[in-house]
C-alpha cells in the first residue's frame, strides 16, 4: 500500500518535472537559481577568512579587474566576487524569511476567511486591506527608527506588508474550492471544519500558494535591496544593496568604476529574474490555461 | 402523526419550514414551507418535483446541512441538535449521496482517501482497509484493491458514483439521502446504480430518500412518492397508488408529460412558481388546470382554491392529497367544511 503510494507520488513528481522542463526559461531559471543557493551555502569555502575584513582586506581599496581580483575591489580594499557571494547570502535569507512570514500569514488568513465567510471574512478582509495599502518603505523607515537597522527589520517590513496580496489570492481559491459539491460531502459525512480546511481547502490551495512563493522570494530580494540602498540596511552585512549604495558613496558611476555598481546590480537583477522565471513556470504547469497563452 | 404506520420512522420531518433571505429584491424566500415526511427503517422514499420546489433544501435539512427555521427533524424519534458532536453522531447513520459524482469526489483524492474519509473523520482507525475494501465492494466495484490508488478522473460516472456510495457505506449508516442519484449518469448506469441501491435497502435494509425531478425514477425504486410544490408536499402515498391513480392536478400533469403516459399532454400555463410570493390559497391554483378548465368551479370549490390555505399533510405512510378539488370529489363534506 504505502510502496505503491510512493510510486504514486513518484510518478506525479516525474510528469511535473516532465511539463516544468518544457519550459525554457523555467529551467534556466532553476539553474540559476541553484547556483546562487550553492554559492551561497558554500560562501564560506570559496572565499578566504579575511574576505570580509575591513581592517585586514585582502587588496587596495577601488583596484581595478585585475588576475587577482577578476571584478576589482572595494572601497576598503575587499574583493568584489568575494562580496558578490556574501552578498547572495543576504538576499537569499532575506527572501526566504520574508516569504515565509508574507505565505503563512496569507494562506492562514486567506483559507480562515474564505471558510468562514460573514462577519469574520469581513473583518478579516478589512485588516488585510488596510496592510495592503501600508507602503512597505515607510513602514521600513519606521520599524528601522524603533527595531534598530538589522535584517530582522527588512525581513518584518516586506513580511508584514507583503501577505495581503497572498491572502486575497488564497481568499479567492478558497471560494471557488468550497463551492465545490465535494466539500458538502465532507460535511455530510461528519467533518468539521478544521477537516475541510485541511483536507480540502489546502491540497486545493497549495499549487496557487507554491507559485505565489517562488514570485515572492524575487520581489523581497528586490525590497530588500532598495532598503539597503536606502541605508535602512543592516550596516554590517554585505548586501548587494549596500554594496550599490557604498559604490555610490564613492561616486562610482563618475569615477567610472563600473566594477563596484554592475556586478551586484547585476547579481540583484539576475536573482530576481530566476525566482520569477521559475514561478512563471509552476504557475504554467499547475494552471494549464497560461500554458497555451505562452 | 395520527395514524399507525408500519414501524417508528427513523427519520422525520416535522413541519419544517426553512426560509432564505432573497438576494436582492427583498422579501424572504420559502423554500419549504411546512413539511411533515417520514422514512421508515428499509423504505425507499421519492420526493418528486419541478427545479426549485424546494425538494434539495429539504434534503438538506434532514442531512442537518441546513437548520429549519421552524419546526424539527426527528431522528429515531430524538429531534436533532445542531452542536458539532450531536451532528457528527447523527452523520454515522445518515448518509448523503449526491447529484454529481464528478464533483462529490475531491480531485485530488484517491478512491482508497474519498472512502476512507468517513472513517478518518470519525476515528475509527483499526481495520480501516478492510472497511474500505468491504464498502468498495458492497457498492459494486470489484475487486476493490484495483480502485484503491485510482483518481476520480480516471473512472467512468457510473464507477465515480458507486465511489460516493461506497463512501457512504463504509460508516454503516442506516439512512441514505440521494440528490438525483442518477440525474447525470446515461441510462445503462443509472440502471446498475438504481439496482444496486434496492439490493442495497434489501441486504442491509438501509432506508433512503431519493430525491429526483423524474417520475420514472420513483417508479423503479420508491416505496413511496411525496410531490412536493413550491415548499409543501402536495400529494405523497405508495409509488402504485400515485403514480398510477394521482389525485393532485399537479401530479397528473407532471405525469401526463412522461413519454408513455395516456392521453394528452397537460403543459403547465401561468408564471413559474417563485418561492418569495407564494400565492394564497391553494399555491398551485395560479397554474391549476383543474381551476381553469372550470371543473373546480363546477364542483363549487372554486373560491377555496383562490382564498382558502390547505393544510400541512400529515407524516405517516397514507395516502393524502392537499388538492380542494380532489378531496370535494372523493369527499363531499371534507369540502363542504370551511
Amino acid at each position: 500500500m504505502n510502496a505503491l503510494v510512493w510510486a504514486r507520488r513518484r510518478r506525479t513528481v516525474a510528469r511535473f518535472w516532465s511539463q516544468f522542463r518544457q519550459n525554457k526559461a523555467g529551467v534556466f531559471g532553476l539553474v540559476v537559481l541553484a547556483l546562487f543557493v550553492l554559492t551561497a551555502l558554500l560562501a564560506p569555502v570559496i572565499t578566504a577568512d579575511n574576505a570580509l575584513s575591513v581592517t585586514r582586506p585582502p587588496g587596495s581599496p577601488l583596484e581595478g579587474p585585475s588576475a587577482d581580483f577578476p571584478l576589482g575591489t572595494d572601497r576598503s580594499g575587499r574583493s568584489m566576487i568575494d562580496m558578490i557571494i556574501w552578498g547572495s547570502r543576504v538576499s537569499l535569507t532575506v527572501g526566504f524569511w520574508a516569504t515565509f512570514i508574507s505565505i503563512t500569514f496569507g494562506t492562514l488568513f486567506g483559507i480562515l476567511a474564505g471558510h468562514f465567510g460573514g462577519w469574520p471574512s469581513m473583518v478579516l478582509m478589512r485588516v488585510t486591506d488596510w496592510f495592503l495599502v501600508m507602503p512597505s518603505l515607510v513602514l521600513g523607515v519606521v520599524l528601522a527608527a524603533v527595531m534598530g537597522r538589522s535584517l530582522t527589520t527588512i525581513i518584518v517590513a516586506i513580511g508584514v506588508t507583503s501577505w495581503p496580496t497572498t491572502a486575497r489570492l488564497v481568499r479567492a481559491q478558497t471560494l471557488a474550492v468550497e463551492a465545490r459539491p465535494y466539500i458538502e460531502r465532507a460535511k455530510a459525512l461528519g467533518g468539521g471544519h478544521l477537516h475541510v480546511m485541511s483536507n480540502h481547502v489546502m491540497p486545493n490551495v497549495m499549487p496557487i500558494v507554491l507559485a505565489q512563493t517562488t514570485l515572492m522570494v524575487g520581489t523581497a530580494i528586490l525590497v530588500e535591496s532598495t532598503f539597503a540602498f536606502l541605508g535602512l540596511g543592516d550596516p554590517t552585512t554585505a548586501s548587494w544593496g549596500a554594496t550599490i549604495q557604498a559604490a555610490r558613496d564613492v561616486g562610482a558611476v563618475s569615477s567610472r568604476m563600473w566594477w563596484y555598481i554592475l556586478p551586484p546590480g547585476i547579481a540583484i537583477v539576475l536573482v530576481v529574474l530566476a525566482f520569477t522565471l521559475v514561478g512563471r513556470a509552476i504557475e504554467g504547469v499547475l494552471n494549464p490555461k497560461l500554458r497555451e497563452r505562452r | 402523526m395520527s395514524e399507525p404506520t408500519r414501524s417508528a420512522p427513523i427519520l422525520a420531518a416535522e413541519d419544517v419550514h426553512v426560509e432564505f433571505e432573497a438576494r436582492r429584491g427583498g422579501g424572504r424566500a420559502r423554500a419549504v414551507d411546512g413539511v411533515n415526511l417520514d422514512i421508515a427503517p428499509g423504505e425507499i422514499v421519492a420526493l418528486v418535483g419541478e427545479s426549485g420546489c424546494g425538494k434539495t433544501t429539504l434534503a438538506r435539512t434532514l442531512l442537518g446541512l441546513e437548520k429549519p427555521t421552524s419546526g424539527r427533524v426527528l431522528h429515531r424519534g430524538t429531534p436533532l441538535a445542531y452542536t458539532s458532536k450531536a451532528l457528527k453522531a447523527f452523520r454515522r447513520d445518515v448518509q448523503l449521496v449526491l447529484q454529481d459524482p464528478s464533483g462529490s469526489l475531491n480531485p485530488r483524492h484517491t478512491v482508497y482517501d474519498a472512502v476512507a474519509e468517513g472513517l478518518r473523520i470519525h476515528g475509527d482507525v483499526p481495520n480501516e482497509r478492510e472497511r474500505v475494501a468491504d464498502a468498495l465492494s458492497r457498492a459494486g466495484l470489484r475487486p476493490p484493491e484495483r480502485f484503491f490508488l485510482r483518481f476520480p478522473h480516471e473512472l467512468s460516472g457510473g464507477q465515480r458514483q458507486r465511489v460516493v456510495i461506497a463512501g457512504a457505506l463504509v460508516l454503516d449508516p442506516n439512512v441514505i439521502v440521494a440528490d438525483e442519484p442518477v440525474a447525470s449518469l446515461d441510462a445503462s448506469v443509472r440502471g446498475e446504480i438504481l439496482a444496486l441501491m434496492l439490493r442495497l435497502r434489501d441486504e442491509l435494509g438501509l432506508a433512503a430518500l431519493v430525491v429526483t425531478h423524474d417520475l420514472g425514477l420513483a417508479w423503479n425504486i420508491a416505496d413511496r412518492v411525496a410531490v412536493m410544490y413550491l415548499g409543501r408536499i402536495v400529494e405523497t402515498g405508495p409509488v402504485e397508488k400515485i403514480l398510477t391513480a394521482p389525485e393532485h392536478p399537479y401530479t397528473q400533469a407532471l405525469l401526463s408529460v412522461l413519454p408513455d403516459a395516456p392521453g394528452s399532454p397537460v403543459v403547465l400555463q401561468g408564471e413559474p412558481p417563485d418561492p418569495t410570493r407564494i400565492p394564497s390559497g391553494c399555491r398551485f391554483h395560479l397554474r391549476c388546470p383543474v381551476l381553469a378548465s372550470g371543473a373546480a368551479a363546477a364542483a363549487g370549490v372554486d373560491g377555496a382554491c383562490r382564498g382558502a390555505d390547505l393544510g400541512v399533510l400529515a407524516g405517516g405512510t397514507a395516502t393524502q392529497v392537499a388538492c380542494h378539488y380532489a378531496l370535494a370529489v372523493t369527499d363531499p363534506a371534507a369540502a363542504a367544511r370551511p
